[in-house]
Parts: C-alpha cells; sequence; structure tokens
C-alpha cells in the first residue's frame, strides 16, 4: 500500500514535470480562477465596506418638549441603549442643535435672518438612534411611543423618515444579492473553464491510459497520478496567485481608499493571508483534483 | 489452460471477425495462430486480453470464463499475460527502462527486484544502450524489441505475440523468435499470431490456421498452408 502510494506520487511528479507546458497552460488557468475567487472577496470587502457606510446614514430622531430636563433625556438614552435592536444613540442638546443648523445653513442669509427674527433658540434638544436593521426602526419607534416617557416626547420623525430608511436598505441589500449572484456566475465560469482545461491535458495521455489499463494497471494506479498532478497544479497556482495579489494590493490600497476612505485592502489581504491562503488552497487543490477524477473516468470506463 | 468454446465476434453493423472458433492451449505450449491479414488473428488475441467481448461462445483462463470478465478483475488476468502489441503500445512519456519497470511496479514487485530483472532483460532483447530513450527515438526494430521485453520483464503465465517480427530485419526477425522459444522452453505459454510463413514453418510447432475468421487446420507440428 505504502510502496504503491510512492510510485503514484513518483509518477505524479514526473507526468507534470516532463508535461511542463501542459502543466504551465493548466497552472495559468488555475491562476486566473483563484484571481477571480481573490476579487471576489476583496470586492465583496469593498461591498460590506458600502453598505456599512450607506448604513450609518440612516438614523431616527426623538425631539423632546420644550420643558423636558436634560437629566431626564440622557436616563432616557441610557434606556435606549440596552435595548438590543439599538446600535447607537446619541444626545444632541438644545444648544448643539442650534451650533449645528448655524453651521449647515450659515451661507444661507434667508434662514439667518428668520432664525434672528424668531429670537433665542427655536430648535428641541433630541436623542439620534441607529439601529443594526431597517426593520428595527419600526419596533424602537413603537417603543417610544408607548413608554413611561412618551409625554416627553414631541415628535419622532421615523414615519416621514420611513420611506429613505426602507430605500437605504433595500439598496444594501440588492447590492449584497447582486454581489452574491454576480460571485456565482464568475465561480460558474471559472470552474467550467477548469475543468475544460484539466480535461484537455488528460485527453492528451488517453493512449497512454489505454496502454496501462493493457498491461494490467488498477484504475487508481492510473488514476492516481492524474490526482497528484491536480493537486500539483492547485498549490504552483495558489502559491502564484498570492504572490501577484500581495504587491498588487499594496499599490492599489492608497488609490482605493481615496475613493472609499477607511477601506484598507492591503491590511486586509495581510491581516488573512493565511484565511485567503487555505481558501484559495482548498479550491484549488480540491478543484484540481475532482478535475483530473472526471477526465480520467471518462477513460477509465 | 486456455479454451474457446465457440467463439463468435461480430462488429457492428455486421462485420464477422471470427466465427465459432474453438480450440484449447495447454500449458508451456507454444501456439502460433497463422492467417492472412484480417482473417482474426488480432481479434483472437483481443478477445483472449479481453480488450474485446464475444459476441457468442466463451472463453475459459485457468478456469475462469472471461468473456464475462468484470471490470474489476481485468487488472488480475492481464497482469497474468505479457503482451507484445502489433504497434508496440509502449508509453510514449517513459522511456524504455521506466516502461520496463512500470509493469513490474503493477505487480508490486520490490525495488531490488526491479534493479536486478530490468537490465537483465534489457541486456536480452538487446537495449542497454538505449534503455534512457523514449519510444519516439527508437527504431521500428527497437520498438518491436522494447515491446517484447515489456512483455516478458514480470515472467507472465502466457505471452500472446501479435506480429512481433513485422518490422524487423531477417537478422533481428531470427533473434526474436529464439527468444521466444527460449521463453518458452523456461515454461512460459506462447501464442504467436503472424502471416509469417517462413517463421512459422520453421519453428515446427502447433499451427492454428485461420481463414476469414474460421478455424480450417489446426495440427501440430504444423506448417503454413493457406
Amino acid at each position: 500500500m505504502f510502496i504503491s502510494l510512492q510510485r503514484i506520487l513518483k509518477y505524479g511528479w514526473q507526468d507534470f514535470w516532463r508535461n511542463r507546458s501542459v502543466s504551465a497552460s493548466s497552472i495559468f488557468v488555475m491562476v486566473m480562477m483563484l484571481s477571480l475567487i481573490t476579487s471576489l472577496l476583496l470586492s465583496q470587502q469593498a461591498f460590506k465596506f458600502l453598505v456599512l457606510r450607506l448604513q450609518e446614514q440612516v438614523d431616527i430622531s426623538v425631539y423632546f418638549r420644550e420643558d423636558s430636563f436634560e437629566e431626564d433625556i440622557l436616563e432616557i438614552k441610557k434606556e435606549l441603549a440596552l435595548i438590543p435592536e439599538v446600535k447607537e444613540v446619541e444626545y444632541i442638546s438644545k444648544e448643539k442643535a442650534l451650533e449645528n443648523f448655524i453651521q449647515l445653513h450659515q451661507n444661507d442669509s434667508r434662514i439667518m435672518d428668520s432664525l434672528t427674527e424668531v429670537g433665542g433658540n427655536p430648535l428641541l434638544a433630541s436623542l439620534n438612534i441607529i439601529a443594526f436593521e431597517a426593520a428595527q426602526y419600526a419596533q424602537i419607534s413603537g417603543f417610544l411611543e408607548k413608554s413611561s416617557f412618551a409625554e416627553s416626547i414631541d415628535k419622532i420623525d421615523y414615519h416621514q423618515r420611513k420611506p429613505v430608511i426602507d430605500r437605504v436598505f433595500s439598496i444594501s441589500s440588492e447590492i449584497n444579492t447582486g454581489g452574491i449572484l454576480f460571485s456565482f456566475i464568475l465561480a460558474l465560469v471559472a470552474v467550467s473553464l477548469i475543468f475544460n482545461q484539466v480535461g484537455l491535458s488528460i485527453e492528451h495521455a488517453k493512449k497512454e491510459i489505454e496502454v496501462m489499463r493493457l498491461v494490467g494497471a488498477s484504475d487508481w494506479f492510473i488514476r492516481g497520478p492524474f490526482l497528484v498532478q491536480g493537486v500539483l497544479i492547485g498549490f504552483f497556482a495558489t502559491v502564484l496567485t498570492l504572490l501577484i495579489f500581495l504587491p498588487l494590493c499594496f499599490f492599489l490600497s492608497a488609490k482605493i481608499e481615496i475613493l472609499l476612505p477607511g477601506l484598507d485592502i492591503f491590511g486586509y489581504f495581510v491581516n488573512n493571508f493565511f484565511t485567503i491562503f487555505f481558501i484559495h488552497l482548498a479550491f484549488g487543490i480540491g478543484l484540481g483534483m475532482v478535475s483530473s477524477w472526471i477526465a480520467v473516468r471518462k477513460y477509465l470506463a | 489452460m486456455i479454451s474457446f468454446y465457440n467463439i463468435t465476434k461480430i462488429y457492428p453493423p455486421h462485420t464477422v471477425a471470427v466465427k465459432d472458433v474453438s480450440f484449447q492451449v495447454q500449458e508451456k505450449e507454444f501456439v502460433s495462430i497463422a492467417g492472412r491479414s484480417g482473417a482474426g488473428k488480432t481479434t483472437l488475441l483481443k478477445l483472449l486480453l479481453a480488450q474485446e467481448q464475444s459476441t457468442r461462445g466463451q472463453i475459459f483462463f485457468d478456469g475462469q470464463d472471461i468473456s464475462q470478465i468484470k471490470k474489476k478483475d481485468l487488472p488480475w488476468l492481464r497482469k497474468r499475460l505479457g503482451t507484445v502489441f502489433q504497434d508496440y503500445k509502449l508509453l510514449a512519456s517513459k522511456t524504455v527502462y521506466e516502461n520496463m519497470v512500470y509493469v513490474m511496479e503493477i505487480i508490486s514487485q520490490t525495488k531490488r527486484h526491479i534493479l536486478k530483472d530490468v537490465p537483465q532483460v534489457l541486456e536480452i532483447v538487446g537495449l542497454t544502450e538505449r534503455a534512457n530513450n523514449f519510444p519516439a527515438q527508437l527504431s521500428g526494430g527497437e520498438l518491436q524489441r522494447a515491446a517484447i521485453g515489456r512483455a516478458l520483464i514480470h515472467r507472465p503465465d502466457i505471452i500472446l505475440a501479435d506480429e512481433p517480427t513485422g518490422n524487423l530485419d531477417p537478422y533481428h526477425t531470427r533473434d526474436v523468435i529464439q527468444l521466444l522459444l527460449k521463453i518458452n522452453q523456461m515454461g512460459t505459454t506462447v501464442i504467436l499470431a503472424t502471416h509469417n510463413k517462413e517463421i512459422i514453418n520453421r519453428l515446427g510447432k502447433r499451427v492454428i490456421t485461420l481463414e476469414e475468421g474460421k478455424v480450417i487446420r489446426d495440427e501440430d507440428p504444423g506448417r503454413f498452408i493457406l
């Protein structure tokens, strides 16, 4: 058993090395496929980042009556922070609201004149609430309306902003679904390419397989070396792909960060290097072996 | 050892290659199968090697019906046979030495045996100098001798030789036939398919003559009469 395995490994390596041009073209196709997987992994990161940024733009505001005390509002903030659906709560005092308003409209003389005419600070203190998911805003709004401090609330702007919130989350969800679908189609194309390439390289050995059978080789003794070649192709393609992507990510990272500030592709690549390496190795070796198995099976039937 | 019972082989749609052939081959026998090209000699060897399945009839090898052999039992049968194919069927990606080693490794021979036997057989077939050449680098005669060497390297029970002298000059033809006789004298059954009249007549061994797929003569000793 051990001797047979040793001989299968020897023939696998021998055939891989002797048919260097065929092996090289299989590795090339596999590198293309693994590059696609790497690109998908990285673009998935970019998508996630984009969706997160989009979702961070959505919140609801709870405005409190003029006569509400700051201590009471801060108490309500504490209570809200304990709700599992609430991701973040921010208190905006009357003064801060005015400051924000002035900063936003300082160049609009008509609004600034109106503010002076009204006199004092007409704005209300508020709490900005960010939930984890779009559906949770309705629950949070319902909770506020029925809570013990409902009387202190002047208005909740959830109903006015509901269409915007729903739209943003629907876009996020579409981006996610689209990404998955796109990845799936590309992966399918890549898999069929590699199957075709390995199939072609084994077709090259069709006559040899026939001779091996005629001199009494068992199916395993014939199939084994092709599986070993599949493993070698997967391994070398993985190493090559990572050697290509490591410097590529390094050089592109800065440019991507200009487009999407805060997204560090190179950092992601380095921090997840071993995960990416093993995903590639599993894909490369797995696909190499499965496609070899299927292609040889045709000639062993 | 080998029994053919009413073997018929029809290639679709209606080409009859072998028709109602029956004969037996005893252990250590040397049998020549004679006939013109297309008489069915190669088909008979293919049936014995289970490379083809008969349309009708049965073939027994050591009591086992190989006309109905299962795929998983093919290696068992083929390891007991050593075949010299008309078109050599050497592994193109392996050297002459490696072609012989491959067969030894299939039957799980130890490295010690391989290192001892392969050079000996290379010497016997006169290919020591060409051991590290690939089949594409050999002449017709050398290919033929490499195929013979591979067929006998694992000391099979039976040697099937399909036109083993087809590409050889008279000098090498005589050598190959002497080699087959020597293998037979050492106890290996030899079945030789040829249309070479001179070889058959000089052998003075049993001859089964085929014509249009039928056995028309089975004599021991026999001559090439057509």
